[in-house]
């Protein structure tokens, strides 16, 4: 008989406010609040901070009772969170038979068929402390859903499970079913706990003997496989690797309001560069792309306006020159003046592999020299970093990029903004 | 190309991880086929490693372990240190890179150089090893 399967939910503590303080262990004891791209509002919180600060408050209404209870603010330092998150990663799968890196701070493993489970869990936890300095939770359970649960216990209860949590154990598990309010399951939002609510169902262990199929019926299987999966009965596997993407997006709000054409051309063209590095680093080309532009959404006494358009190109391609001249091309189309504009996004639709598309006999096709020249600039920005080749229309430093005032250094990832350590 | 226009758009796309495929390119050699593995830093450093890190060197006190002012030096954060090596200690949440030495109940943080006094590791300090230092890299121009 084929052993039971055993999943592990490995999740990073507060991660952003971690990797900051990694490099500035002054910080240590210092409560830290990470804010959203443009320093809008707050995104990430750590433990001794959380009390003082709810996720999304805007920064310019805190920014007072930051200071009264000295709680430093960061400016979203991605650079810095992507290598940590990495470094993490390869130490988890250098412990574990299988993972699937779920987000930038959570991975699920498989652990089926390993002996000494909460000892390795142990290890997973310590080793990933010392090599990195995160301090991180581990769950173990049958399913992935009870793995998720028991990770949330071990968050909970940090200081009596010293992070971590195995509930393979059917006394474990239950009491932790029967110790978790129905809200903090893995996939329940906030509407669905209320209709659970108004069904009788409080805690995690009402959802586990709830009859899967009135939950199909009444709201979907992605629900009823939840509870199935609470019941100990596995439905999700570890995933694969991702497959190609069939869109790419890249959108970003400016640092500041834009009311003409130029500048906002200056975006589009460099968020097109970014979404044609992803289309051709997975081998892929597009038939369609969208471009759309809006105001911001929120200020009341600002004017709205949102529009988009799609282009269809003359031939599947990946050559940027093409990509940007068509987007920038669609924007004099959609673009209004007399409005102040917050955001702009590309979307590249349609994506097929190279090589998989059928030839239309009587089209035009993208040039061998074209495919060739993209091969080239993307050789060149590998060596020498983004942004090193680029469109003519692609400025460095544009007064309308993303406003990062209080953002650490970069100090795993650019030798100027290394970490500096004394012999004094 | 055509164009059509289709009003508001709401969010939409998803987040890509970063990374870059390498895509060959460029004219076949006849040397192609007699390339064995390309010499690495990256190997022999080890800086690829998970559990390493390069920082930046700043004053003099350990020119004796021909650590100077400007070098890179290169942190192993899994190696379990020891009594003799070079580390990157944390010092009151002071990051200083000194010899690690001790002798009985005794930690000193030790220079290698003449100028510097050994650091007695006091009662009311604050110590924890950040890393061990492996190795060193220094620019000659």
């Amino acid at each position: 008989m084929s052993k039971p399967p055993v999943f592990a939910l490995i999740d990073c503590n507060s991660f952003y406010a971690s990797c900051e303080r990694v490099f500035r262990p002054d910080l240590a004891k210092v409560p830290i609040v990470v804010l959203s791209n443009n320093d809008g509002c707050v995104i990430a919180r750590s433990y001794d901070a959380k009390p003082f600060v709810k996720m999304g408050e805007p920064y310019f209404q805190i920014k007072q009772k930051l200071n009264q209870h000295g709680i430093v603010a960061f400016s979203s330092n991605y650079a810095l969170y992507g290598d940590m998150s990495e470094r993490v990663m390869s130490l988890i799968e250098s412990l574990v038979p299988g993972v699937e890196v779920y987000s930038i701070d959570e991975a699920f493993a498989d652990l089926t068929g390993i002996d000494g489970l909460d000892e390795l869990g142990r290890r997973i936890r310590s080793q990933v402390l010392r090599c990195t300095g995160i301090p991180v939770g581990v769950g173990i359970a049958g399913t992935k859903t009870l793995a998720k649960l028991a990770n949330h216990t071990a968050k909970r209860l940090q200081a009596q499970t010293g992070g971590v949590v195995n509930i393979c154990d059917p006394f474990k598990r239950d009491w932790v079913l029967r110790n978790t309010a129905v809200s903090e399951v893995w996939g329940v939002g906030r509407r669905m706990s209320a209709h659970f609510e108004g069904m009788g169902i409080k805690t995690a262990m009402d959802l586990a003997k709830t009859d899967p199929w009135t939950l199909r019926k009444k709201f979907s299987v992605v629900v009823e496989k939840t509870a199935r999966e609470l019941a100990g009965t596995p439905c999700l596997e570890l995933d694969e690797p991702n497959p190609p993407k069939q869109e790419i997006c890249c959108s970003r709000m400016f640092g500041k309001r834009l009311q003409e054409l130029p500048p906002i051309k200056e975006a589009v063209a460099t968020y097109m560069m970014r979404a044609s590095e992803k289309l051709r680093a997975q081998g892929s080309v597009c038939k369609k792309l969208r471009v759309s532009i809006r105001t911001g959404m929120f200020n009341p006494d600002e004017a709205k306006y949102a529009n988009g358009v799609i282009v269809d190109l003359p031939y599947p391609t990946d050559d940027v020159r093409l990509l940007t001249k068509a987007a920038v091309d669609a924007l004099d189309r959609v673009f209004r003046p007399g409005f102040n504009y917050s955001k702009a996004e590309v979307l590249l639709l349609n994506l097929c592999q190279r090589g998989e598309y059928t030839d239309d006999l009587f089209a035009a096709a993208q040039p061998a020299e074209a495919t060739r020249v993209m091969a080239v600039l993307d050789q060149i920005n590998e060596r020498w970093g983004r942004g090193t080749l680029r469109a003519a229309s692609v400025p460095v430093n544009p007064d309308w990029g993303m406003r990062r005032e209080m953002m650490s250094q970069s100090f795993t990832t650019r030798l100027d903004q290394l970490w500096k350590v004394s012999c004094n | 190309m055509s164009y059509s226009i289709i009003g508001p758009v709401a969010e939409g796309g998803l987040k890509v991880p970063l990374c870059l495929f390498h895509v060959p390119a460029g004219f076949p050699s006849p040397a192609a086929d007699h390339i064995e593995a390309h010499i690495s830093l990256d190997e022999v450093l080890n800086i690829r490693a998970p559990h390493v890190y390069l920082v930046s060197i700043t004053g003099e006190s350990m020119q004796g372990a021909g650590i100077f002012e400007g070098d890179l030096a290169i942190v192993d954060r899994s190696i379990e240190p020891a009594h003799g090596h070079i580390v990157v200690a944390l010092l009151n949440n002071d990051p200083v890179c000194k010899r690690l030495c001790i002798r009985g109940k005794d930690v000193i943080l030790l220079s290698e150089n003449p100028k510097y006094p050994p650091r007695y590791v006091l009662e009311g300090d604050e110590l924890s090893i950040w890393g061990v230092i492996t190795g060193s890299v220094r620019s000659h121009v």
